[in-house]
Formats: C-alpha cells, sequence, structure tokens
C-alpha cells in the first residue's frame, strides 16, 4: 500500500512542480530553446531547483535499499548507443516543434485544450511504434 | 517577467522532490516517458502497472486541482497546428522511448547522478530542439 501513496505524493509534487514553474507553457519552452529571440532561462533554474534534492537522494543510495523493499536502479550504463543518440535527437526535434515534453504534456492535459490532448495522443502512438524504430536501429549496430 | 525564475526554482525543487521520494521510497526512476511508456506497452507486473497509473493521476490531477478548483491561473501557449502536433508527438513518443529517457529521466534524474548517458541525451536534446525553433523561425518564419 505505501508504495502506491509514495507514487501518488511523487506525482503529485512532480505534478505541482511543473504547474509553478511554467514549464507546462510550450511558449516558455520554446523561449528557452530560442537563443535568439529574447532568450527565457527559466529551464536553466528549474533543472538546477529539480537537480539538488536529486543530487542528494542518490547520495544516500549506496548500501541502503528503498523503503518499500527491493533495490535501487543500477549505475548508469557507461556506454552511448545508436538508440540514445538518434533517440534523443528525434526527442529534441519533436520537443522543439511545438514545446512539450512528455512531463509537462501529462501535467497540463487539463488545461492545454484540444491541442495538448492531440499531441499527447500522438507522443502514446510514438511510444507504441518504438519497438519498430529501436530494432533497426539496433540492426544498424549489429551490421556495424 | 522578472520573478520566473524564483518560481522556476521553486517548481524545480518541488520535481526534483518528487524524485528523490519515488527513488528512495520505491527504488524508482522518476522519468515521465519511462512510466507512461511503461504503462501502455504493458511493462512489469500489475502491481507495477497500478502504481504508474496512480503516479500519471496525481501527475495529472494536482495541476487540475490547482488551476481549477484552487483557481491559481496558468499561462500557456501552444499551436493550434494538427499536422505540426501529430508529428511532434509522434517524434517526442518514439525519440523518448528509444532513448530510454526524457527531460525527467535523463535530465533530472539522470545528469543528478553524473550519468553520461544522461548528460548526453540532455545536450543532444536541448541542441536538436534549438536548431528546430531556429529552423521554424528563419525559414518558415514562425513558431506555429
Amino acid at each position: 500500500m505505501i508504495r502506491f501513496v509514495i507514487a501518488a505524493l511523487s506525482g503529485g509534487l512532480f505534478g505541482a512542480g511543473l504547474f509553478l514553474s511554467g514549464m507546462t507553457n510550450p511558449g516558455k519552452v520554446q523561449g528557452f530553446l530560442d537563443l535568439s529571440a529574447a532568450w527565457d532561462p527559466t529551464l536553466i533554474f528549474v533543472m538546477g531547483g529539480a537537480l539538488v534534492p536529486m543530487a542528494l537522494a542518490w547520495r544516500l543510495t549506496p548500501n541502503r535499499a528503498p523503503l518499500v523493499g527491493g533495490t535501487f536502479p543500477a549505475p548508469s550504463a557507461a556506454h552511448l548507443d545508436r538508440k540514445l543518440i538518434t533517440g534523443s535527437v528525434l526527442f529534441g526535434v519533436g520537443w522543439g516543434l511545438v514545446g512539450l515534453c512528455p512531463g509537462p504534456a501529462i501535467a497540463s492535459l487539463s488545461y492545454q485544450g484540444a491541442s495538448g490532448a492531440i499531441f499527447l495522443l500522438a507522443m502514446i502512438c510514438g511510444m507504441q511504434l518504438s519497438p519498430m524504430v529501436a530494432i533497426q536501429l539496433d540492426r544498424a549496430t549489429a551490421k556495424a | 517577467m522578472q520573478q520566473d525564475w524564483i518560481w522556476g526554482l521553486l517548481g524545480g525543487g518541488l520535481i526534483g522532490l518528487g524524485g528523490a521520494l519515488l527513488l528512495l521510497g520505491n527504488g524508482r526512476i522518476m522519468g515521465a516517458s519511462g512510466i507512461l511508456g511503461g504503462l501502455i506497452t504493458r511493462v512489469g507486473d500489475r502491481a507495477l502497472q497500478l502504481e504508474r497509473l496512480v503516479f500519471l493521476a496525481a501527475v495529472i490531477g494536482v495541476p487540475l486541482f490547482m488551476h481549477r478548483i484552487a483557481d491559481i491561473p496558468v499561462e500557456t501557449t501552444v499551436t493550434r497546428n494538427i499536422p505540426l502536433l501529430v508529428s511532434a508527438g509522434i517524434l517526442v513518443g518514439v525519440g523518448t522511448r528509444v532513448a530510454n529517457g526524457c527531460t525527467s529521466g535523463h535530465g533530472v534524474c539522470g545528469i543528478s547522478r553524473l550519468s553520461l548517458r544522461g548528460i548526453t541525451a540532455t545536450v543532444l536534446y536541448i541542441g536538436a530542439g534549438a536548431l528546430t525553433v531556429a529552423a521554424m523561425r528563419h525559414i518558415f518564419g514562425a513558431l506555429s
């Protein structure tokens, strides 16, 4: 039961943070990505504010276990691969086109109107298609 | 607005607390694309699916409450161009799942443990996003 309470609290903090920071406003995100016009640095502050508690949390993980039991995520792999690189570039292009990434797209569903719903549905379709793309990239890696 | 950075920092702090809570409590990475993608592609057991569902419900529910019930105003500008929304959504959905992370997973959770993959992904999606916004501004003359 406690794991669901934690999931609800975590999701609530995530949603509240996205809402208050202005990051559910695609115009603001594009203002960060747009280096030419009046550049909007807010995203840097959001990232900085989020990194502090998160970095502290990671420092508590060695030689301990999560509250509900089990294990902490394995250390991040040290290698870079085709999937990470291609996927991140595709994501960045889509992010630039509209100014929404997955967290804000979900958090703003109740006030982003039809545009938000269309984006979210298309994103879910993209997620369904992703294994096919991943297989192609793995094949390309195997050939190289 | 002048105080945008304060809200950014505060909102970011809440996002980081959410991530820290999910990590220390449940041993999970708070990544929006991983949680939504895992839910729709049915990765893991029923308890994990329920945990994801509860998390996502809170991500949607808390901003809904803050805006609709607590009446906190929210500013948002999003394109109404449907082909643009659909293509961007598909790119973000495919890209984040192939790369195994988005702004929250690779950005917040990855960078905070100095993961090479998280840092690389973040540099790539911000770079691709900035180039995309620049291309839209200078080639098409608008962001919608």
